[in-house]
């Protein structure tokens, strides 16, 4: 069974999903980060392949981009990196990054690659619905991968339909309509669609992403959702972190609380 | 104005040009482009819209703007070339054209603020002058160096309201201030409308820009029964950056075979000098801002940093409808580089008394390799005037 699946079946609730850049703060520091997470009990690693024009980022994620890139990050080299990783990380882990090196790379060759190592799942924010459905989907699974698609307060009923049907794994609620990094807290605003999303019974738990950055904001949202995801406030631990492991696992323990 | 939805170049209801277009969004954006996708053509082609989009091109940008032949440019070159004065559109080029239909486009929407993107800031100029005449709020999202090369421009917009906001990120210039505006919408989905400058980004908006700027084409096409005995030269010569002027001197000309379409790509300091933004030579297909084109980027699929002397052409891309008329073959691209669209822009200012855009330049920069007839007919739109760039020009004086 796809880990992903296996994780919402065995832990409904309190899910942490941690984003981070590969390839940052240095080249090989992508291992240790997923190391450091385990071993801190985070439940989904969401990895980051870095790209030049990342447009639904924050500048914080956007410069951790930049130099991943600077360090020498790409597609191939993360796929050495993440051999053999299934020999000490057991949590699922999820790809998330824009089509273009997606692309480059050959989808067949990519998917193929993500079965070896042993990811999980991919969010592709820029592929669309009907191309991923038409194109992607039928090697997508071929491969054993999930797609996570997001939804928005701007999703209307009816698309987060289609997408609860054509996908499996979770739901990616971004909280607000914003890049990443960009807002903080829960408003009342957010409760409401929360709770408009909650209503539609859907066949896919969701993670809330976007502002989420400690234990008051953790727990917040895992009262409207399966768990949530920490990108932005992550990658400014691994930006000032001393020492990365530990600092990795005192903040993952500090924000399960 | 005329439609060609029968033809092969236009745009298919998914949003495709052959292999290129479509919407390739992060889904924050996807209500707002699907809102333009449901609505563009409807709303645009309203009797109403029509009336006053139509008067406002007469009336305030000052169409049709002339057609003009170039005496002493066609003896040097052997044959007959007809400049398309878009450099006399009020603002200075021929951006007004669309920033006009998305201005009245944006209040049918009941948008009321306005962010652009802007390279040489002539778009940034072009809305900035139609939010202030609609009294609608302006940001404008301009690369850092870009900011520091055009700053007549900068001026310009301030004095008409608008915010200038610089692009930091990347190589500072026209991909990086496009990323930043696509950022902005994303953050204000609701009140506001991204008036894209070029026939780049997700569908709808390259058709859409095709579309108000293919009163180029609308007139060039008449203009020319009138002076010689046909609608159709033998060549139209239009640069590309983007793309959005060459769209539209092209527009309806697309299913005129007999017409050829020639492209003029900034060819920096020469295609293989690694300083370059001639994006059909060095490129291949691959997505930016929302649609699938043709791309320059590295093997990985990371986005090359371009080169051009010329702001509105420093940009890695093309639109799909180039990328599209590539790679059937139905328009010939030219690399131009920098030496030679200076070459050209001091010999249109001796020659004829007309002062060029360095990017139009490099459209008059293709007569030398054009070896067209005494008795054959060639277009070249004269995209922009070049007031702005007398900086970069006096360096060659």
């Amino acid at each position: 069974m796809n880990r992903i699946t296996k994780l919402f079946q065995e832990k409904p609730s309190n899910v942490l999903n941690i984003y981070f850049t590969a390839g940052f703060p240095n080249l090989n520091d992508t291992t240790t980060v997923l190391e450091a997470l385990q071993e801190a009990g985070a439940d989904i690693a969401e990895i980051g392949m870095p790209y030049s024009d990342p447009v639904a980022d924050g500048e914080t994620i956007q410069q951790s981009n930049q130099i991943a890139l600077d360090n020498g990050m790409s597609l191939k080299v993360l796929f050495q990196q993440l051999a053999g990783i299934r020999n000490k990380v057991t949590m699922p882990i999820i790809l998330m990054g824009y089509i273009n090196p997606v692309v480059q790379f050959g989808i067949e060759n990519f998917c193929k690659k993500c079965q070896e190592v042993g990811v999980d799942g991919l969010i592709l924010p820029d592929l669309p619905m009907d191309e991923y459905y038409e194109e992607y989907k039928p090697i997508f699974d071929k491969y054993g991968l999930l797609n996570i698609f997001l939804i928005t307060p701007q999703t209307t009923e009816a698309r987060i339909r289609r997408i609860d049907e054509i996908s499996d794994g979770f739901i990616y609620m971004v909280s607000s309509a914003s890049v990443t990094g960009g807002t903080s807290g829960i408003t009342n605003t957010m409760e409401t669609y929360f709770n408009r999303v909650n209503a539609m019974n859907l066949k896919n738990p969701r993670l809330i992403g976007f502002g989420i950055k400690d234990n008051a904001t953790f727990t917040k949202a895992s009262q409207y959702a399966a768990g949530a995801i920490i990108g932005s406030q992550f990658i400014r631990v691994l930006q000032n972190a001393n020492s990365i492991y530990n600092d990795i696992v005192n903040y993952i323990k500090s924000v399960k609380g | 104005m005329r439609t060609i939805e029968q033809s092969a170049y236009a745009v298919n209801n998914k949003g495709y040009y052959g292999k290129f277009g479509g919407a390739y969004i992060p889904e924050m954006l996807f209500p707002n482009v699907e809102e333009l996708q449901q609505n563009y053509l409807e709303i645009i082609y309203q009797p109403a819209f029509q009336a006053e989009y139509h008067a406002l091109l007469k009336d305030y940008v000052g169409r049709p703007t002339p057609l003009f032949y170039a005496n002493r440019l066609s003896e040097k070159y052997q044959t007959n070339v007809y400049l398309k004065r878009e450099d006399l559109c009020h603002t200075g080029a021929h951006k007004v054209n669309n920033t006009i239909g998305q201005i009245l486009l944006a209040k049918k929407l009941g948008k009321h603020k306005i962010v652009a993107e802007t390279g040489a800031g002539q778009h940034g100029v072009a809305t900035a002058t139609v939010c202030a005449l609609m009294g609608l709020e302006c940001i404008v999202y301009m690369g850092e160096i870009d900011i520091k090369r055009q700053a007549p421009n900068v001026a310009r917009m301030k004095m008409l309201g608008a915010e200038v906001r610089p692009a930091t990120s990347g190589s500072k210039t026209l991909k990086d201030a496009t990323n930043e505006a696509m950022r902005h919408w994303i953050n204000n989905p609701v009140d506001t409308h991204y008036i894209i400058g070029s026939v780049v980004g997700p569908h709808p908006y390259p058709d859409m820009v095709a579309r108000f700027q293919s009163i180029i084409s609308e007139e060039i096409r008449w203009q020319l029964l009138e002076k010689t005995s046909s609608e159709n030269p033998d060549y139209v010569i239009a640069c590309v950056g983007g793309g959005s002027n060459a769209a539209g001197a092209f527009y309806h000309y697309l299913d005129e075979s007999s017409v050829q379409l020639i492209a003029a790509e900034a060819g920096g300091h020469g295609i293989n000098s690694g300083m370059s933004a001639a994006t059909t030579f060095l490129g291949k297909s691959g997505v930016l801002h929302g649609s699938k084109s043709i791309l320059m980027q590295t093997e990985d699929g990371q986005v090359v940093e371009p080169h051009s002397i010329s702001a509105g052409l420093d940009y890695p891309g093309i639109g799909p409808l180039h990328a599209h008329l590539w790679d059937s073959g139905r328009a010939k691209f030219f690399a131009i580089t920098d030496d030679e669209s200076i070459k050209a822009g001091f010999e249109l200012s001796k020659l004829e008394g007309i002062i060029p855009a360095i990017e139009s330049a490099h459209a008059l920069a293709v007569l030398p390799y054009l070896k067209a007839t005494a008795n054959e007919t060639v277009v070249v739109n004269l995209s922009g005037r070049g007031d702005k760039d007398l900086d970069t020009y006096m360096k060659y004086l």
